[in-house]
């Protein structure tokens, strides 16, 4: 069993953990474009200071954030309606509805944010379409702006967040329910009181999975977004392959991982008491 | 006596602060269809599993043999085991199930084909060779876990509630079946049951477990007519448990004490009226609630009384058994 | 009761639209005579043509390909032991660190693996000389992050086993690496091998991590299909979007025929 253990965490280890020392040490250097690689090693927390002071660097934190959360709740507001029509429907035909709900997500993302840009370009089809129903009469772009962003990312992340909520939709005693409707529960009652809080470790697992790796998102923002929208993503990307400021975005790097360390434990932890469960 | 085939010493097992098995010591010898019997939560289990090596003992000894077991792995050991649930092997069909144990031994080709073959006859189940236990009924799946432990020629043969799954008419075959392998065949069986009726009409003799100790080791019919405790008696077929003059406790079974219309020639008579009867067959069960408050459970082998009527028991002065406990 | 099962599929409905509008969109536009996703202007297959015979397309999917085959086996032989160990290992020290290291790849922002992966394989280059940044760089990040996938799904096969069939086998006298072998293995192949689907699919697709660790003279499916993205529409990466969106439903269907027959 010692060796099972060794050999993923040997790689984990070297090609994950590892890195991050790295990254840290460079956060904590000098730009040196100079230099190959263009970095002076030292112990400055300039990068840092820069981060949190610069109100660009600011509104990317918190701008980030918000997308990111927005577009959680957005994903968890359609997501669960789908998982719990997923597991209420005949077990036959479960398989099915979620294959497809999942084959978007072995479709490379690229290319579905790329299916979007059609969709919202200027004069695209939601473009002509909004006109044909006249719900706006010149409705100018959608893409390019944070709407776009929003739906980029719920798009992307849906299946994230129905498949933890049908893992655990699908597991609930329908007995607890009828139970409920004997002792005199509305409907609307015993969804509240007993369907939504025995689900609730669905709901956070598939928030995590969305929220997490939203804040750091590149592609959809560049793709979808505008030049006002920046989003740390991009911060990182744009300090590091267009500045070739490695140290600032080793700094964002850092700055996101501690960020994020408090939602990785929570997922860390909910997947090992759900293992638990089913032991 | 000859050297045991299986010895327990002192042995203790422990989940958490619960003590599984207490403190056990127990000789099994060979050729004996042995029982553990017990409630839910006594430790049979644990125990069986603590022969098979599935868990190791914080304390004691397991001599199997009189080699010393104890800290031995499962594939190590002379003993197998049937489960519960068959745990047969769901990518094989049957012979290959059966076959299994002996390929783990290395046993030549065309000898495990003629000893699968040769099992698979002892449990009449020659013509589902190569089926697959998803195609099954739960009889045949029993017999299939049979086969692919007996293949083995083991010296001792575990079977953990091997009739639980079984419906009742099967049930009744098989105990039958069971037993005449086992003879035939002169094996050693340990047989873990919660089923008093079941131990007490196959074993040879069985053991009482009761939280993880045990309480009464005999034959059927030594535990059945003179049960160590209250608690025994009770688990045993139907007791009543009374209080004589002197402060000790007896066991009187039912089929001991005789119904009468009037008041009959012994020590022990008592009136009272009958409120119930369970009507069994062979025989009936009359509770009665007697004068004095008490309520006796009294056998009837026939009609001669109906309920609500008033009766007189009586039992001989040695038909109750002094309990110690 | 009725009511609210009717406002679930009605979601449910509207969530399978949302989810494949633009795919289909996209695909159909793929035969589309003119370069122009907002007019249809009749049924061509030029661009599936001109797909076809577009070189560097065809060798940046290649390396793609081939990139995704040694990553999602290397993940799945080392996913498969972390699965396992999640599973089965006792409370060892330092247990929820390990669980966390091998969750952690699969919902961290690309851009923070992909730096310090860059970062790693740079410092390794100066302290050794080598290797250089292309196949062997971009397969290893890949495989760093479809560990995760493949052990969650192996993880979840071992929780549903039944483990007196293990029990079995070594009482008939099998070690336990002959348990593993003969009973464990066959039994949990069929999720490995859906594990290595996913993780297959996800190398294939894998564009931001893949950005960071290759070298100028790799180029993936992914970073080509962005160059030209960034431009604006084009006609053959709608094309290429229907062959991915096949092969992708192909992929999918074999790995829910692996896990559901049991």
């Amino acid at each position: 069993m010692r060796a099972v253990i060794a050999l993923p965490l040997v790689w984990l280890g070297i090609f994950f953990l590892l890195p991050f020392v790295l990254v840290l040490a460079i956060a904590l250097g000098t730009n040196a474009p100079d230099s190959v690689p263009p970095v002076a090693l030292g112990l400055s927390f300039a990068n840092f200071k820069l981060l949190f002071t610069d109100d660009l660097y600011l509104a990317a934190w918190l701008i980030s954030l918000r997308i990111a959360a927005t577009s959680t709740l957005v994903a968890l507001l359609l997501g669960y309606p789908m998982a719990y029509a997923i597991a209420r429907a005949a077990p036959a035909r479960r398989p099915l509805l979620l294959m497809l709900v999942v084959l978007p997500f072995w479709t490379s993302v690229l290319i579905r944010i790329y299916a979007w840009m059609g969709l919202l370009a200027r004069n695209g089809l939601l473009d002509q379409f909004l006109r044909w129903t006249g719900l706006a009469e010149n409705p100018g772009t959608i893409i390019g702006t944070e709407w776009a962003i929003h739906l980029g990312i719920v798009y992307a992340y849906l299946p994230f967040m129905v498949l933890p909520l049908y893992a655990t939709l699908e597991k609930l005693d329908t007995g607890l329910l009828e139970a409920a409707a004997d002792l005199g529960a509305r409907p609307l009652a015993a969804f509240l009181t007993v369907t939504l809080p025995l689900s609730l470790p669905g709901i956070v697992a598939g928030c995590l999975l969305v929220f997490i790796p939203s804040v750091g998102e590149f592609v959809i923002p560049d793709l979808l977004g505008g030049t006002e929208t920046l989003m740390i993503g991009k911060v990182l990307w744009d300090e590091f392959f267009t500045n070739g400021d490695w140290p600032l975005a080793s700094a964002v790097a850092i700055c996101l991982l501690v960020l994020l360390l408090g939602p990785l434990a929570l997922f860390q932890r909910q997947q090992a008491r759900s293992l638990e469960r089913r032991r | 006596m000859s050297d045991p085939i299986v010895r327990l010493e002192g042995l203790t097992k422990r989940f958490g602060a619960v003590a599984a098995v207490d403190g056990v010591d127990l000789d099994v010898v060979g050729g004996e269809l042995f029982a553990l019997l017990g409630g839910s939560g006594c430790g049979k289990t644990t125990l069986l599993r603590l022969l098979a090596g599935f868990e190791t003992p914080d304390a004691g000894r397991i001599l199997i043999d009189g080699k010393d077991m104890t800290g031995v792995p499962p594939h190590l050991r002379p003993v197998n085991m049937m489960f519960q649930s068959y745990a047969l092997f769901p990518h094989m069909n049957v012979a290959e199930n059966v076959g299994y144990g002996l390929r783990r031994e290395g046993v030549a080709k065309s000898e495990a084909a003629v000893r699968v073959a040769d099992a698979l006859t002892q449990v009449q189940l020659t013509d589902f060779a190569q089926r697959r236990p998803a195609q099954l009924s739960g009889g045949q799946r029993q017999r299939v876990a049979l086969a692919r432990a007996l293949v083995k020629r083991p010296r001792l043969l575990l079977l953990d509630e091997p009739l639980a799954a079984l419906d009742r008419k099967l049930r009744e075959g098989t105990r039958f079946e069971l037993v005449r392998l086992q003879e035939e065949l002169g094996l050693t069986f340990i047989m873990v049951t919660h089923d008093q009726e079941e131990a007490m009409s196959m074993a040879t003799r069985l053991a009482v477990m009761e939280a993880g100790r045990i309480v009464q080791t005999g034959s059927p019919r030594e535990v059945y007519e003179r049960p160590a405790s209250r608690f025994i008696a009770d688990f045993i077929g139907h007791a009543n448990i009374l209080k004589v003059p002197g402060g000790r406790w007896i066991a009187l079974r039912p089929e001991k004490i005789a119904l009468f219309a009037a008041r009959p020639d012994t020590a022990h008579a008592f009136a009272g009226r009958i409120v119930d009867i369970a009507y069994e067959g062979s025989r009936s069960l009359c509770r009665v609630a007697l004068d004095d408050g008490r309520t006796i459970l009294a056998s009837m082998s026939d009609d001669a009384f109906h309920r609500g009527q008033n009766v007189w028991l009586g039992w001989a002065a040695d038909a109750g058994h002094p309990l110690e406990a | 009761m009725r009511g609210r099962v009717r406002f679930a599929i009605a979601a449910l409905g509207f969530g399978y639209a949302f989810l494949y509008l633009p795919l289909a969109l996209v695909m159909i536009y793929s035969f589309n005579e003119s370069r122009l996703v907002t007019v249809w202007s009749g049924f061509s297959t030029k661009w599936w043509s001109a797909l076809l015979a577009n070189e560097a397309m065809l060798s940046a999917a290649w390396l793609s390909i081939r990139i995704a085959v040694v990553s999602a086996s290397t993940a799945a032989i080392l996913g498969l032991a972390a699965g396992y160990a999640l599973a089965r290992a006792p409370a060892f020290p330092g247990r929820a660190l390990f669980g966390g290291m091998v969750i952690a790849p699969m919902v961290m922002p690309e851009v923070v693996m992909g730096i310090s992966m860059l970062l790693l394989f740079v410092g390794v280059d100066r302290m050794f000389g080598g290797p250089a940044r292309g196949f062997l760089t971009i397969a290893i990040a890949h495989t760093t992050f479809a560990i995760a996938f493949v052990a969650i799904v192996v993880q979840a096969r071992l929780a549903d086993f039944d483990r007196s069939l293990e029990e079995a086998a070594m009482d008939l006298g099998a070690t336990p690496w002959a348990t593993f072998r003969t009973i464990t293995l066959p039994l949990i192949a069929p999720a490995i091998g859906a594990g290595w689907l996913l993780a297959f699919t996800l190398s294939l697709d894998d564009l931001i991590l893949t950005q960071f660790v290759a070298g100028a003279q790799s180029q993936t499916l992914p970073m080509r299909v962005y160059s030209s993205v960034r431009l604006g529409v084009d006609p053959q990466i709608n094309v290429l979007a229907t062959i991915i969106v096949v092969v992708a439903a192909g992929a999918l269907i074999v790995s829910g025929w692996l896990t559901q027959r049991r």
